[in-house]
């Protein structure tokens, strides 16, 4: 068990920034996901945690100890990697013991731990097989062996389950979290998946473009995204955006089309804002009931305990999710409502939260 | 789904393959056949035909002396030079492999020596090697008597080793490069957090995956000693002194085309096939199995 402190952390390769400045602070024992899309830079925080890649700039310490310049095998970490890395050559008990044989563990002891990790991950049956020989789940448990083995301070994950089919995804998933439940071992999870990473997080960590963009639980992220990037990012189907503008009296959206009537408004009029709503949070109620805005349906996606229900809102698209047994055709009129405090709010300039407004339920402009 | 591409009728396929099979025959089986029917004939020197001796013309190679000093030379020279030529390859890949900036410059660089015909490359090492000037001069300076390949065994021996080598280095780097680069980065980055130190993990991930490139140019390297050191020793010894560089590739041309023993020179190239075929025949049955295929 181990804190890890990231301080101003910057990563260059070559000319090109590619972490701009990272500060994170994670607890003994958390179990923190790095949530971003593709190129992110979250594999370069992980792997400089790790000590795999140099740090350009600020310092990484774990339990209070500044690790820069220390080798990996000197920070006490254990990595999976995203396409397993298991020594081809090697058998299944001998991957797994590896690090405790570079350790000069005796082998009596060495075969006993590696029983003992063989046990609670159900490989004893596999332990002489090469990593050719096992399916994409079994390797996939390997790794986890040869990480735990070691007993590390700090468990790394660099998407470790993007490889699976979606049914062992799942069933891997609650192994992480069960492991981690008994090991309570500090753990980083890197991945894009942002399912993974709602059932999987103490605390989320939501990067984008090298910059963390917000740092809490999951249901923080979700209920309080800090700009309008986590807000689309988290959640599917995502938030929907409209663009407005603030007026004397409130909110033009949709280019003036549409008013919503706010209590106050404390940014200078003419400055450009986004609202958006999730698409849970709307509700599908008949054409032309008050309060409600109407749109015509494009497309509805069966989900089984639900569809999704794509509307066009003046041209723009908006989405909405119901688990009511409503099938409205294309081509028909809906009603779409949902109430003020499910708006969220972000400047359209800098993209992050304003909570200035307090909105009332929008009504058709005259 | 492999793909293969079939032909309606086998008659096709037949046609495709013509053209190689008509270069394979006149090139290597008809000279071949040649050669085994040179060698259990006596060609007379100035014409007048083939007489049949049976296995005559091996016995009297094998029972002399000269002939079993030519197939230790050459099982030396096979063995040093490889074990030179894939060794520093080996080291310099393992260095390049580590530091990969400029990396493409060393491939296209490396792989030239390996372009120079023998005879070109074995001129220059003449006068690299030279005991009156060069290097090896300052040498002898320094310890007089030190280096003469022209009266010294060894020194010949050596040179010719030192330019060959040199050669397949190159080559060599080649191979081990690849197939150092096709380990995927993180089985060395997970031996890494596994605690294995740069040689730790050379020796335990990076070798064992290699082992089907070591075997492959082992192979190579040993059948090429035997055959591509021809141009060396021909320019830079001419098989001496006192036939301590006489191997086998160059005896047969010496006793065939200096000393006109046709019958005698194509008997010895029987022989020198056999033990290349005996060799990597060998190679396969004990050696290849120490290799990791993926
Ligand atoms: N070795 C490298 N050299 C140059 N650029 C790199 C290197 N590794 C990663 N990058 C760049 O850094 C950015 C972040 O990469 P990475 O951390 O792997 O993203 P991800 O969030 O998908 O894991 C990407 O734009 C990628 O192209
Ligand atoms: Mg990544």
């Amino acid at each position: 068990m181990a804190s890890i402190t990231i301080r101003d952390v910057y990563k260059s390769y070559a000319k090109m920034q590619v972490v701009h400045g990272v500060n994170l602070d994670i607890t003994s024992g958390e179990f923190v996901v790095i949530l971003g899309p593709s190129g992110c830079g979250k594999s370069t925080l992980l792997r400089m945690i790790a000590g795999l890649e140099d740090i350009s700039g600020g310092t990484i310490a774990i339990d209070g100890a500044i690790v820069n310049k220390l080798e990996p095998r000197e920070r006490g970490c254990a990595m999976v990697f995203q396409n397993y890395a298991l020594y081809p050559h090697m058998s299944v008990a001998q991957n797994i013991g590896y690090s405790l044989k570079v350790a000069g563990v005796p082998t009596a002891e060495r075969t006993q731990r590696i029983q003992a990790v063989a046990r609670i991950l159900e490989l004893e049956q596999l332990l002489d097989r090469k990593p050719m020989a096992l399916s994409g789940g079994q390797r996939q448990r390997v790794a986890m062996g040869r990480a735990m083995i070691r007993e590390p301070k700090v468990f790394l994950f660099d998407e470790p389950l993007s490889n699976l089919d979606a049914k062992l995804r799942v069933q891997m998933r609650s192994e992480i979290r069960k492991l981690h439940r008994r090991l309570s071992a500090t753990s980083v999870f890197v991945t894009h998946d942002q399912v993974e990473a709602m059932t999987l997080a103490d605390r989320l960590v939501v990067m984008n473009g090298g910059r963390v963009e917000q740092v809490g639980t999951p249901s923080e992220i979700y209920s309080r995204p800090a700009s309008r990037f986590v807000a689309t990012f988290v959640g599917a189907p995502a938030m929907n955006m409209l663009e407005g503008e603030v007026t004397l009296d409130g909110l033009s959206l949709l280019g003036g089309s549409r008013r919503l009537a706010v209590s106050r408004a404390s940014l200078p009029v003419g400055s450009k804002v986004a609202v958006g709503i999730r698409p849970e949070a709307v509700r599908l109620v008949a054409p032309g009931t008050t309060g409600a805005l109407n749109a015509s349906v494009d497309l509805v996606e069966e989900l089984g305990a639900g569809r999704v229900v794509y509307v066009d809102l003046d041209g723009a698209a908006f989405s909405v999710m119901t688990s009511e047994a409503v099938h409205p055709a294309p081509g028909s009129a809906v009603g779409l409502q949902f109430s003020e405090a499910d708006l969220h709010f972000f400047s359209s300039e800098t993209g992050s939260r304003l909570d200035v407004f307090k909105a009332s339920v929008p009504v058709p402009a005259l | 789904m492999e793909k293969r591409v079939t032909f309606s009728r086998w008659s096709i396929g037949i046609l495709f393959a013509v053209p190689q099979l008509i270069l394979i025959f006149t090139f290597f089986y008809w000279p071949a056949g040649q050669a085994v029917y040179w060698s259990l004939t006596l060609q007379q020197p100035w014409g007048g035909g083939n007489i049949w001796v049976g296995l005559d013309n091996f016995r009297s190679i094998l029972s002399n002396a000269d002939y079993w000093k030519s197939i230790t030379a050459s099982l030396t020279f096979a063995a040093i030079s490889t074990g030179l030529a894939m060794l520093i390859a080996l080291v310099l890949a393992t260095l390049t492999d580590r530091q990969l900036a400029g990396s493409r410059l060393y491939r296209v660089v490396l792989i030239w020596p390996y372009g120079i015909a023998a005879p070109a490359l074995a001129m220059a090492f003449r006068f690299i090697l030279a005991p009156e000037a060069g290097f090896m001069a300052v040498v002898n300076q320094v310890w007089p008597g030190f280096w003469d390949p022209g009266l010294d065994g060894t020194d010949a021996m050596a040179s010719i080793i030192v330019a060959f080598s040199w050669k397949y280095v190159g080559y060599n780097f080649i191979f081990f490069l690849a197939a150092l680069q096709a380990i995927p980065r993180s089985l060395i980055e997970a031996a890494a957090m596994d605690g294995s130190g740069v040689i730790r993990r050379f020796w335990d991930i990076q070798f064992p995956l290699i082992t089907p490139t070591i075997f492959f140019l082992l192979v190579i390297n040993i059948t090429e000693s035997f055959q591509d050191s021809f141009g060396i020793v021909d320019i830079m010894t001419s098989g001496g002194p006192a036939n301590a560089t006489n191997l086998m590739v160059y005896k047969i041309y010496s006793d065939g085309f200096k000393g006109l023993d046709y019958s005698g020179a194509a008997a010895q190239s029987i022989i020198l096939m056999l033990l290349i075929i005996v060799l990597t025949i060998f190679q396969f049955r004990f050696i290849e199995r120490r290799v990791h295929y993926r």
